[in-house]
């Protein structure tokens, strides 16, 4: 027998619902800014650093993209402690983010610097440029331009992944479907709005991210 | 009556009319030459013929089937009229018989024996005996060609139609495949290219046709139009004082 | 109870990972399957079937995978049914590898060169014909290499099975931090435990990847 779906139960709860997706939003946006960043770093280290940096930052990548998420989540919260570093829920769901984003954002765009024409680089050098001012003014933009679409779709699978932070209780969306199944007991209305508003999160990021590729990007 | 007639037809991509009513007559046995600046028309013209592209209006019809009508399945229609490619696209998880053999096996349900001794006997046809099992990146640009045409053979097509299929080719081994086609011109085979070599045409065809434009600008005999041609655009296009 | 020894830790995480493996295993086989349909119906002549397929891959795709578990474990409850964690975990990993498998595939079919169409199209050869002899065979050779790479996702992703309490790795991982309060070590080796898992995995696909790069 089917029970009677009810979607009313959910309306005194809209501000725990608000309040969690804002909470996703500034997550993922903290998170994409220093996880970018990071990912920046690592694509250098791995390009134009020298030899020992390069080693590193692929083991860190082969790491973290070799283990999932929650792992990693539960090894900065419940881990860390242990050797002194106490974090807030809220914290390590930060820190997990950006150390997971940052391993797949170096690979994307070291990707994207391997794809520079050589000539640009000899063309610098004829110039009389540094290697880091190479790096800096001749390599890095079109690198990101020419793996955008793939690092657009990396921070968004970043932004869905962020759910299991809830399993922290860190307070983002998911925590708070769960926080209002457990007072309404009306689970699958409750996670069929939050996977919706998921949805929604998806489409407007990708467009956010679109607008952003289009203002930085020539003809991009 | 002709073999493949084409009337008034006209094609445009979006605001730009690139067939402006193009009429031409086949008979069984031609060998038409279209030859034409690039964007005269003439690819899109071939490309018509088996359906590959649409066209607005006017008619189309091969061996009394029409083209484009909706009416005739053109899947029927292809399995008579057979198309050489100027990229060749060879299947390359395909060997070269493989190539040959998959229409017939799969289209037309032949026995895999017989497809078999029909390929073998095609790929000597066009000089590559012994080639069966050898797949087309092993293969020259010639060689790989002369695969297609036994590909389109394989079918025994009424009219086989070839477009720009030397220009993707080096200089050296243009030869082997125009020696090909011209085999096949003798045996009786019904042919309409497109192409660049002009020396071909004339010697070769038994009819040539001029596109200018998006539409048949003059046509004739090849010798004949070679020597004098009639208006100053083919003139010019082939390089003679009128 | 914290003599739990460091041998029965790692003996009782490596019991755990059997159902890791075998998760993984039936939910990739599964959605291979159902990914197969989707990208027939993606890459179809039928108008209606496209977009029915494309709004599958839009929804699975762009909800987290955590989500779909708690809607198929608390969702067919609703029609009465019972759901074990194992199913539920089963159906969603199932219908999310479809929907990423069905879009990577989709690439691979589109990669194939337009003449490709053309010359077999031109053989008279039908839709399903084309897509069987001349399409689907090349798209599978370049499919293989980036196939290979999602399954390291799969593995990854049935550690969220752990979360609508299905005792694989990293529930086994959790449990057993609760009674040994030894946190750092225990996740130390659940993730050494994956690493072992998808490592191998990634190193396939990228040397495959690397051949066919070279084989062009």
């Amino acid at each position: 027998m089917i029970q009677h779906l009810n979607f009313g139960d959910l309306l005194p709860y809209w501000d725990v619902f608000a309040r969690g997706l804002l909470f996703t939003i500034v997550l993922t946006l903290t998170s994409t800014v220093a996880g970018l960043t990071l990912g920046t770093a690592g694509a250098w280290a791995r390009t134009f650093g020298p030899r020992w940096a390069g080693a590193l930052t692929r083991a860190y990548v082969e790491i973290i993209r070799n283990t999932p998420f929650i792992v990693q989540l539960f090894f900065i919260f419940f881990g860390l402690p242990a050797l002194g570093v106490k974090l807030s829920e809220n914290t390590a769901a930060f820190i997990a983010m950006v150390v997971n984003l940052g391993a797949y954002s170096t690979e994307i765009i070291r990707a994207g610097i391997e794809a520079v024409p050589k000539g640009h680089l000899e063309a610098g050098a004829s110039l009389a440029m540094s290697r880091w001012e190479i790096f800096r003014h001749i390599v890095l933009k079109p690198a990101i331009m020419n793996v955008y679409p793939a690092l657009s779709s990396q921070i968004i699978i970043v932004m869905l992944g962020s759910a299991v932070v809830s399993q922290i209780s860190a307070e983002d969306l998911t925590y708070a479907a769960n926080y209002i199944q457990s007072r309404n007991f009306r689970a699958f209305e409750v996670y069929i709005v939050a996977a919706l508003l998921y949805l929604l999160l998806a489409i407007g990021l990708r467009a956010l991210l679109r607008g952003i590729g289009r203002a930085i990007f020539p003809k991009g | 009556m002709s073999l493949v007639s084409i009337r008034d037809v006209r094609k445009s991509y979006g605001a730009q009319e690139v067939l402006k009513g193009v009429s031409l007559d086949t008979g069984r046995g031609d060998v038409v030459a279209i030859i034409g600046r690039s964007g005269s028309g003439k690819s899109t013209l071939l490309r018509c013929i088996n359906g590959l592209e649409t066209y607005q209006s006017g008619s189309i019809t091969v061996d009394g089937m029409a083209v484009g009508d909706g009416k005739t399945d053109l899947r029927t229609l292809r399995r008579h009229v057979g198309m050489v490619f100027q990229q060749f696209n060879l299947f390359p998880h395909l060997t070269a018989g493989e190539n040959i053999m998959l229409a017939p096996t799969v289209v037309v349900k032949e026995q895999k024996g017989e497809a078999r001794a029909v390929a073998e006997s095609l790929l000597e046809k066009v000089g590559l005996a012994g080639k069966f099992d050898a797949y087309p990146s092993q293969l020259s640009g010639g060689q790989q060609q002369r695969v297609a045409i036994a590909r389109a053979l394989a079918m025994r097509p009424t009219v086989l139609l070839c477009d720009e299929i030397t220009s993707a080719l080096d200089p050296e081994l243009v030869n082997e495949v125009l020696k090909v086609v011209e085999r096949l011109a003798s045996e009786g085979m019904t042919l309409i290219l497109v192409t660049h070599e002009m020396r071909f045409a004339r010697d070769v065809g038994t009819k040539l046709v001029f596109m200018h434009q998006g539409r048949v600008h003059e046509e004739g005999p090849p010798k004949a139009l070679f020597g004098q041609p009639a208006t100053p655009e083919l003139a010019q296009f082939i390089g003679v004082q009128p | 109870m914290s003599d739990f020894s460091f041998w029965i830790i790692l003996q009782n995480l490596l019991l755990a990972t059997r159902w890791t493996i075998l998760l993984s295993l039936i939910a990739f086989v599964s959605g291979g399957i159902v990914g197969l349909l989707v990208l027939l119906a993606r890459v179809s002549h039928g108008r209606v079937l496209r977009i029915l397929s494309l709004g599958y891959i839009e929804v699975f795709q762009g909800t987290p995978l955590l989500m779909q578990l708690f809607l198929f474990f608390f969702g067919v409850a609703l029609f009465g049914i019972e759901v074990s964690p194992w199913v539920a975990a089963w159906l969603a990993l199932t219908l999310w590898t479809s929907a990423f498998l069905a879009e990577i595939w989709r690439g691979c079919v589109e990669s194939i060169p337009k003449g490709q169409w053309e010359a077999s199209e031109s053989l008279a050869l039908s839709y399903g014909e084309q897509m069987r002899h001349v399409i689907l065979p090349q798209a599978l050779r370049i499919a293989v290499a980036p196939t290979v790479g999602f399954s390291v996702q799969v593995v990854k992703g049935t550690a969220l099975a752990s979360i609508i309490g299905f005792v694989e790795l990293t529930k086994a991982g959790t449990m057993l931090n609760n009674v040994t309060f030894r946190p750092f070590l225990v996740y130390t080796l659940v993730a050494l435990i994956y690493f072992a898992l998808c490592f191998p995995l990634s190193w396939y696909s990228k040397r495959l990847e690397g051949r066919l790069n070279v084989a062009r």
